[in-house]
């Protein structure tokens, strides 16, 4: 399944996408934990009753604002949670 | 103070444009009694709350009402008002999911599952096995999902930081042009020019916008059609950023809104598969059939 959290307005499209199927049986043991700065990940049981990461409820709304510290305008050259993420399931879409 | 000086300083009488209809069935041809497993599902919306009660299986009755300002008094309500009905009691009921925004509040819930599950089931429940795409066009948020045949979700979006393109959205323009929302849709096409979508759906600055149309001249059936399909190609930018695919449902109060249907199966250049239950219920009954399936599988250990 591929969850994408986050919200569209009138500046743009703000989401992060996480394909479950990558995630359930994670590769690099939860590092999108840690990696995050804003501590954004949570491992939850969703609906099917798989362990998955999601993005914290109160995050989803402020995703614009909140990661543009890991933007290259922010000294990154590459997303900390996506590089953390090795089996790849985590995307932005901007 | 006489009667005529009271009617004339009377303050006017209020009308609720936007107050839509609420209703409550069963199906008469069937006695809830005869079933083995009754399964109910709660959705505790922002704007209206369904109870869904599945008998083995089968859809069997729902009540659909408008939440309160307290979820589980709304959750209460709905359900009251469909066992009420019947003649069942609470007792009577072998497991409850509660669903939407206020699930977790639903006091007599054995389990919570999120909406877009339990939407996706419903609608696979409502349209048949060949629905892959649902739109969600709730209260106050909007859901584009994916599912597969058995209605397990393989992708999904949510918007819920603005307002546009919701129910609500729908109701403030009601009140705006003072016209009953059940009429808005078919209004929309008594147009003799369909005019372009206005710029801005922020439900904030409706009135606004509104004000300035009729001020320039378009009629109150040309601002209904301008927002239906700004509202329309709203959410059909959200639907277009997981892929539409042939199976298109819509579930939801804006379902019952011909203008806003017809404008987005216009831009999709799809048909929406119809059904004849209430598509205001399909989170509910999908909840419903949740906890069906959680019986079965509790029977079958």
């Amino acid at each position: 399944m591929i969850a994408n959290y986050g919200y569209k307005d009138g500046s743009g499209e703000y989401y992060i996408s996480i394909d479950t199927d990558k995630c359930i049986d994670c590769a690099a043991d939860r590092a999108c934990l840690t990696a995050c700065p804003k501590h954004m990940f949570e491992i939850i049981t969703d609906d099917y009753d798989d362990e998955v990461a999601w993005v914290k409820k109160e995050c989803t709304r402020a995703l614009a604002y909140d990661c543009a510290g890991c933007k290259p305008a922010g000294g990154y050259t590459s997303l900390p949670c996506t590089t953390a993420c090795t089996p790849g399931a985590i995307k932005h879409s901007w | 103070m006489n009667a005529e000086v009271a009617a004339a300083t009377a303050a006017p009488e209020k009308k609720e444009f936007w107050r839509w209809q609420e209703n409550t069935w069963f199906d008469e041809t069937k006695n809830w009694k005869d079933a083995k497993i009754i399964t109910c599902g709660i959705d505790v919306g922002s704007v209206s709350s369904q109870a869904v009660l599945v008998c083995d299986g089968e859809l069997y009755g729902y009540n659909s009402m408008r939440t309160g300002n307290n979820s589980p008094d709304s959750a209460k309500n709905a359900l009251q008002g469909i066992m009420d009905k019947i003649g069942m009691k609470l007792e009577d009921i072998n497991y409850v999911v509660g669903t939407g925004y206020g699930r977790v509040n639903v006091p007599f819930a054995h389990k919570a599952i999120t909406e877009i599950a339990c939407h996706a089931r419903g609608a696979n429940y409502m349209g048949g096995n060949q629905v892959r795409t649902i739109l969600d066009m709730g209260g106050q948020d909007c859901k584009a999902i994916h599912c597969d045949e058995k209605g397990k979700v393989t992708n999904f979006l949510m918007n819920d930081k603005c307002a546009a393109g919701t129910g609500r959205g729908m109701e403030v323009i009601s009140d705006l042009m003072q016209i009953p929302i059940a009429e808005l849709g078919p209004r929309s096409f008594d147009v003799d020019v369909e005019p372009e979508a206005v710029s801005s759906i922020c439900v904030v600055f409706a009135k606004s916008e509104a004000l300035g149309l009729l001020k320039a001249g378009y009629t109150k059936n040309m601002v209904i059609a301008a927002y239906c399909q700004a509202m329309a190609e709203r959410v059909v930018s959200l639907l277009e950023r997981i892929g539409v695919e042939e199976g298109f449902f819509i579930t939801g109060g804006i379902a019952k809104n011909p203008g806003v249907v017809k404008r987005i199966e216009r831009l999709l250049g799809i048909k929406q598969v119809e059904t004849k239950i209430d598509s205001q219920i399909a989170g509910a009954l999908g909840a419903a059939l949740f906890g069906y399936t959680l019986m079965q599988k509790q029977a079958a250990k």
